[in-house]
């Protein structure tokens, strides 16, 4: 009798519900240093930047003040030294931050948007409307992205930062809608929607309520992945010279006074901790996505 | 095989019409025409008004989307207002440069990517496949940007290895082999940094790749037929693996293509990518519209390439 009694503890433990997917995050995380570092200097760097501006007069970047002209870091108390128009470099780098990220953010969470959107539309109903969304993505996709949305930036009137998420997402979204399409195909397969489907659940219930759910901790993986290139892809077009407009400065803006040879050694400090912030921002961000994704999948987790 | 090819020849028409017609309307978009560079003050407003009415850019735009199509099959894309010379030349001069360029970066990234990809496939979850694993992390989280700076910075003006700018020495005289080793030497920087950026997701995929053929009934087979160790990873993982490295290769065209524009502009390399910044810069319309539609096509060219390259080492995607 004893011996079967504890059989049936054992049965009812097996059978706890599996944790839910905050709890595998935090486990994740708890297992790997390099994640928790990377989560702490990312948000440091994302929040401290916001908080930060508020506090920076707006003229900054407007002011120009000649005799401060290119001073070393430390001179006239500038941490960072001054740039061209004598603007301390390290307070044009908090805002300089503020805005990649607020770009970066917005086009990752637009093309998560649209990327729910079409892909579950194309991954749930299949047929005619798929293939019509995904010829257009095939076709958007060989589309020289980099070029049109430069040249969309030079000769868009009325040119400002939200025209510019609007010409970045423009050319972004595709891989979202392919990766959310082929998990809400698999998903569609299960028996969980076959039996809300025979007992008469609306599609939109089960889009929304039964699927997406199911495939959230992909979809967050991707958004954090999406922000950290997105970031990336708005410093290279300001590096460039194509990003925000003129009076709004980005980490590109100020990494591409490296362009002139007279200022990439001689005057490290105008582009490197830019250079330097953006790499460790970039990096910090891929890392916590990695972590992300590893959760996401239970055959890779750690924790 | 053929009719995949074929097929994949029809798939591409109607691309490459939507493609000519999207780049038609980005460059009706722009501001200005053809003579708005020849306007001066003196210019009587009724001749420039007269030269737009003949050459046809009153007419309805249906009719000048035709004569645009008709004008690029007879190689005539206008003239460049910022260099006075026709655009084909022009671009045919920068092609040359980037195609060198292009192809020192594809060797590169392949000589450095497959043995890479090999090891870590075969010996998977070994130190050094951890290593090889953090590199291609690092690569892919880096903005492809800062790397290529940072390379500039240290092999070009700290360590003045290599020149900083250009693609061939000014002293150096056409023809002669001087010429040519300042050309190797110019392009050896931005290709290797180019090449080592593009590295990642071959690696990754020749891992991948290595790692389930090792599972495979078919390796499982030649072993438990005596065959040796050797022979088995050369001849059935290897061979296997190599095989969607090979079709990848035309769609790696695009992204060269598409990271062209940052090499050139930061190595200061005169290949199509900079002669597109530089053009946005001067409002080149012309040339602009050009590159659009050429970098479109060449990466329409090299899905098509990948796709035929696929068909024929892998008979099972082929229609028949």
């Amino acid at each position: 009798m004893d011996n079967n009694d504890n059989q049936t503890t054992a049965v009812v433990a097996e059978i706890k519900p599996s944790p839910s997917a905050f709890r595998v995050i935090v486990r994740e995380f708890l297992k790997d240093k390099v994640a928790i570092v990377s989560l702490a200097l990312a948000l440091i760097i994302m929040v401290g930047s916001f908080v930060w501006t508020l506090f920076i007069p707006n003229d900054l970047v407007t002011s120009v003040n000649i005799m401060d002209r290119y001073l070393a870091p430390g001179v006239n108390g500038f941490i960072l030294g001054t740039d061209d128009g004598g603007r301390d470099i390290f307070l044009y780098l908090v805002v300089a931050a503020r805005n990649s990220i607020f770009i970066g953010v917005s086009v990752a969470v637009l093309n998560e948007l649209i990327g729910i959107v079409l892909g579950t539309i194309s991954g749930y109903f299949g047929g005619l409307v798929d293939n019509l969304i995904m010829r257009v993505v095939d076709f958007w996709m060989v589309l020289p992205g980099n070029l049109i949305i430069i040249v969309l930036v030079t000769i868009v009137p009325n040119y400002n930062q939200f025209k510019l998420i609007g010409i970045m997402t423009l050319f972004s979204w595709m891989g979202t809608v392919r990766l959310i399409r082929s998990q809400v195909l698999s998903q569609g397969r299960r028996d969980y929607v076959m039996a809300s489907k025979t007992s008469g659940t609306s599609n939109l219930r089960i889009m929304f309520g039964g699927v997406l759910p199911n495939i959230s901790s992909i979809i967050i993986t991707d958004l954090t992945l999406t922000i950290a290139s997105s970031i990336g892809l708005e410093s290279g077009l300001a590096f460039l010279g194509f990003g925000l407009p003129n009076n709004t400065p980005s980490l590109g803006t100020l990494i591409g006074y490296a362009t002139q040879p007279e200022i990439i050694v001689d005057r490290w400090w105008v582009w490197l901790p830019a250079a330097l912030l953006l790499l460790v921002l970039s990096m910090s961000i891929n890392f916590v996505g990695q972590a992300l994704k590893r959760s996401a999948d239970s055959r890779q987790r750690r924790g | 095989m053929w009719k995949t090819i074929l097929r994949r020849f029809l798939v591409m028409i109607p691309q490459l019409i939507l493609l000519s017609v999207m780049v038609f309307v980005l460059a009706k978009m722009m501001p200005g025409d053809p003579f708005t560079g020849l306007i001066t003050p003196q210019t009587d407003p009724a001749h420039i008004a007269q030269l737009r009415a003949q050459a046809g850019l009153n007419d309805p735009w249906w009719t000048q989307y035709f004569r645009w199509v008709a004008n690029l099959f007879q190689g005539d894309m206008g003239q460049s207002y910022a260099f006075k010379r026709p655009v084909t030349g022009l671009i045919g001069d920068r092609a040359v440069n980037t195609f060198w360029l292009s192809l020192v970066t594809l060797i590169v990234a392949y000589t450095v990517a497959i043995p890479l990809g090999v090891i870590a496939g075969r010996f998977e979850d070994s130190m050094r496949d951890k290593v090889i694993q953090v590199y291609t992390f690092v690569l892919l989280a880096v903005p492809s940007f800062v790397f290529l700076l940072f390379a500039l910075l240290l092999f070009g003006y700290v360590l003045e290895w290599f020149p900083t700018s250009g693609y061939v020495s000014l002293e150096a005289d056409p023809g002669t082999f001087g010429y040519f080793l300042s050309r190797i030497q110019h392009i050896l920087l931005p290709a290797i940094t180019a090449g080592l950026l593009s590295t990642s997701g071959t690696i990754q995929y020749l891992r991948a790749g290595v790692i389930d053929n090792t599972n495979e009934d078919f390796v499982r087979t030649a072993r438990s037929k005596g065959v040796p160790e050797r022979v088995v990873f050369s001849k059935h993982i290897l061979r296997n693996s190599l095989l969607p490295i090979a079709a990848f290769m035309g769609n790696s065209i695009t992204g060269l293509l598409g990271g062209s524009i940052f090499v050139e502009t930061i190595f200061s390399y005169q290949g199509m990518g900079q002669l597109f910044i530089s053009s946005i810069g001067t409002r080149d319309y012309s040339v602009i519209t050009a590159l659009t539609l050429l970098f479109g096509f060449l990466t329409l060219l090299g899905n098509l390439l990948s796709d035929i390259i696929m068909s024929i080492v892998d008979p099972r995607i082929r229609v028949e």
